[in-house]
Formats: structure tokens, C-alpha cells, sequence
């Protein structure tokens, strides 16, 4: 129970990794404000986990990059709560394309969604961490971004963006008692991988030195470490899931 | 009035200045309102009087008297 009496806010908590470390933080005590687009999507998950765990996780249902609904949804915690310490920037969009292919709102949507939300969604979770002088962020951010993937130039920009944010948030908000890190999964089995098909998922296993597709709770254990105290003097990191994948 | 005096304050605690300096004060216009001390600004305004700004409102709040204006749109009546 290292998160007990700890208030966290994930987002994109509907499946894959969001939806594992939502599980991961609500087994460890955390009153979680748990984000998915689609309203009512949460809320049988949520009524689980509070019951199961006895604590209490809250659906914030809004689309990422709607600022107004992301204002609203800090000011409900900082009512309710008046402390968050664990902000997982998980949610993300992949769109693919070859160079030559990259159009303009291809761009837009997911530097929107992956870079331009995060950096929204941390000024606001800033202000209540700065009244309690601590706090952890942890960006979900990729292998991609850390060594790139071709037909996913943007994709992998995107995430080098949350790591190039993560790191300059690790200096700026050190003085607030504020840790900022990221987490950088390699081939998780998730469904964002599975647009790939079975043949192109075997041949990227190739890559993986542990020779398997990493598990979303795997992540997820990595996302509690760096939000519990066990990592009291971790910050400004970048923690790689990947199996030790060889790209 | 009370708000007045705790707005003030905001300025004075901040930047270390006279309360008669702050009424004429724009961004820039001191050393101390540099970026840094722009941001501790906001967030002792925010401290003060419990409220949370929109960034936009952040980025506008370029003097003492604009500070005024902007804070109406969180209830808070600074007169």
C-alpha cells in the first residue's frame, strides 16, 4: 500500500497501460481522478476498484485537449481533495505515416494530443503541487521517442517532445519539491499494437532481447515505483520498459 | 477593502517593495517582475484568494491594475 492516503489523476485510464496503472495505484491505496473520453466508460471499473480496494476512484470523463474541461477537472480536485500528489500523463494517440504522407492535421492531432495537452494538463497540476511543495509526474512517453521508428517520424517526435519536457520540468519544478519523469515502453500488449497484425508483432519480438511482447502491468509497476516514495530522489529520468529491445 | 489590502500584499511580499510603489506597476517595469518573479506573483495571487487562473489570464496579467480586472472573472472584487 505504498500510495495510500495519496492523490493521483491519470489520464486515458479506459484500456491498455492507463488502465493497468489505474489498477496498479488503486491496489496500493491511491484515490485516483481516473480520465477517459467517453463518458460512462469508467464507471463500472471505478465501482470495482473502490470496493475491491476500499478507496475511492473518481471518473473524470473529457477529452484531453479540451483546456476548459482540464481547468474543471483540477479545480473538482483541489475542492475535493486540496492536494494532488501523482499526475500520469498516459494518454496518446499513434497515427503513422511515411515522410512524403505527413499531412498537416496528422501533425496537429498529435502533437495536440501527446505533446500540447501534457504540457496543459502539468500547469495545472503544478499549482496544487506547489501549495504542498511535492508531487510526482510521470509522462508515459515511448521507445520511439527515445530511438525513433521509421513511418513513425511524428510519432516518435511527439513522444521525444514529452522527454525533452520531462526533463526540462525535472529542473524547473525541483525548487517546488516536484519530481518530473517519464517512462518510455518498448512493445507492450496492448490494443495500439495491434493494428500491426501477428506477423509484424513476431518480427519486432525479434528485437526483444527478453523475447516477448512487454505486459501493461509491467508498466504499470514502473509507474508506481516512480510515483511512491521509493523514488523520493528520482527526477528529470527517463525509465525504459522495453525488455531490452534492440533497435 | 480587505481584498485590497491582501492584493497588495501579494505585490509587496513578492517583489519586497512599498505599498505605495505597487499601484503604478506594470510587468518589466521592475527587476524583480522579470518571469520568475511573474510566476511567483500568480501563485501567490492564487494562494491569497484561493483560486485557480486560466493560462491565458496568467499571460494577460501584465500590471497591477490589469490584475484588478482579471480577478473579477474568479468572483474575487478587488476595490
Amino acid at each position: 500500500m505504498v500510495l495510500k492516503g495519496k492523490v493521483a489523476f491519470i489520464t486515458g485510464c479506459n484500456r491498455g497501460i492507463g488502465k493497468a496503472i489505474l489498477e496498479k495505484f488503486a491496489e496500493n491505496g491511491a484515490t485516483v481522478y481516473a480520465n477517459a473520453r467517453s463518458v460512462g466508460c469508467l464507471d463500472s471499473i471505478s465501482q470495482e476498484l473502490s470496493e475491491k480496494y476500499m478507496t475511492s476512484i473518481i471518473p473524470a470523463y473529457f477529452d484531453v485537449t479540451d483546456k476548459v474541461a482540464i481547468r474543471g477537472c483540477f479545480v473538482k480536485i483541489l475542492d475535493e481533495q486540496n492536494r494532488l500528489d501523482i499526475l500520469v500523463n498516459n494518454a496518446g494517440i499513434m497515427k503513422d505515416a511515411l515522410l512524403g504522407m505527413i499531412d498537416y492535421e496528422l501533425m496537429h492531432d498529435v502533437f495536440n494530443t501527446n505533446v500540447f495537452s501534457v504540457i496543459n494538463i502539468i500547469q495545472y497540476a503544478y499549482k496544487i503541487m506547489r501549495r504542498q511543495k511535492s508531487g510526482s509526474i510521470i509522462n508515459i512517453a515511448s521507445i520511439a521517442g527515445v530511438e525513433g521508428s521509421p513511418g513513425q517520424a511524428v510519432y516518435s517526435a511527439s513522444k521525444g517532445a514529452v522527454i525533452s519536457l520531462t526533463k526540462s520540468l525535472s529542473k524547473e519544478l525541483g525548487v517546488h519539491g516536484i519530481r518530473v519523469n517519464a517512462i518510455a515502453p518498448g512493445i507492450i500488449d496492448t490494443d495500439l499494437i495491434k493494428p500491426l497484425g501477428p506477423a509484424k508483432i513476431e518480427d519486432n519480438i525479434k528485437n526483444v532481447v527478453l523475447g516477448r511482447l512487454g505486459k501493461p502491468d509491467e508498466v504499470a509497476d514502473a509507474a508506481l515505483f516512480l510515483a511512491s516514495d521509493l523514488s523520493s530522489y528520482i527526477s528529470g529520468q527517463v525509465l525504459v520498459v522495453d525488455g531490452k529491445t534492440i533497435i | 477593502m480587505i481584498n485590497l489590502r491582501k492584493y497588495v500584499k501579494a505585490f509587496t511580499d513578492t517583489f519586497g517593495i512599498a505599498e505605495d510603489q505597487v499601484k503604478a506597476l506594470e510587468y518589466q517595469s521592475i527587476v524583480q517582475w522579470d518571469s520568475v518573479g511573474h510566476m511567483r506573483l500568480i501563485a501567490a495571487v492564487e494562494d491569497t484568494f484561493g483560486i485557480m487562473m486560466e493560462t491565458d489570464d496568467i499571460i494577460d496579467f501584465s500590471s497591477f491594475e490589469k490584475g484588478k480586472e482579471i480577478l473579477k472573472k474568479y468572483n474575487v472584487a478587488v476595490e
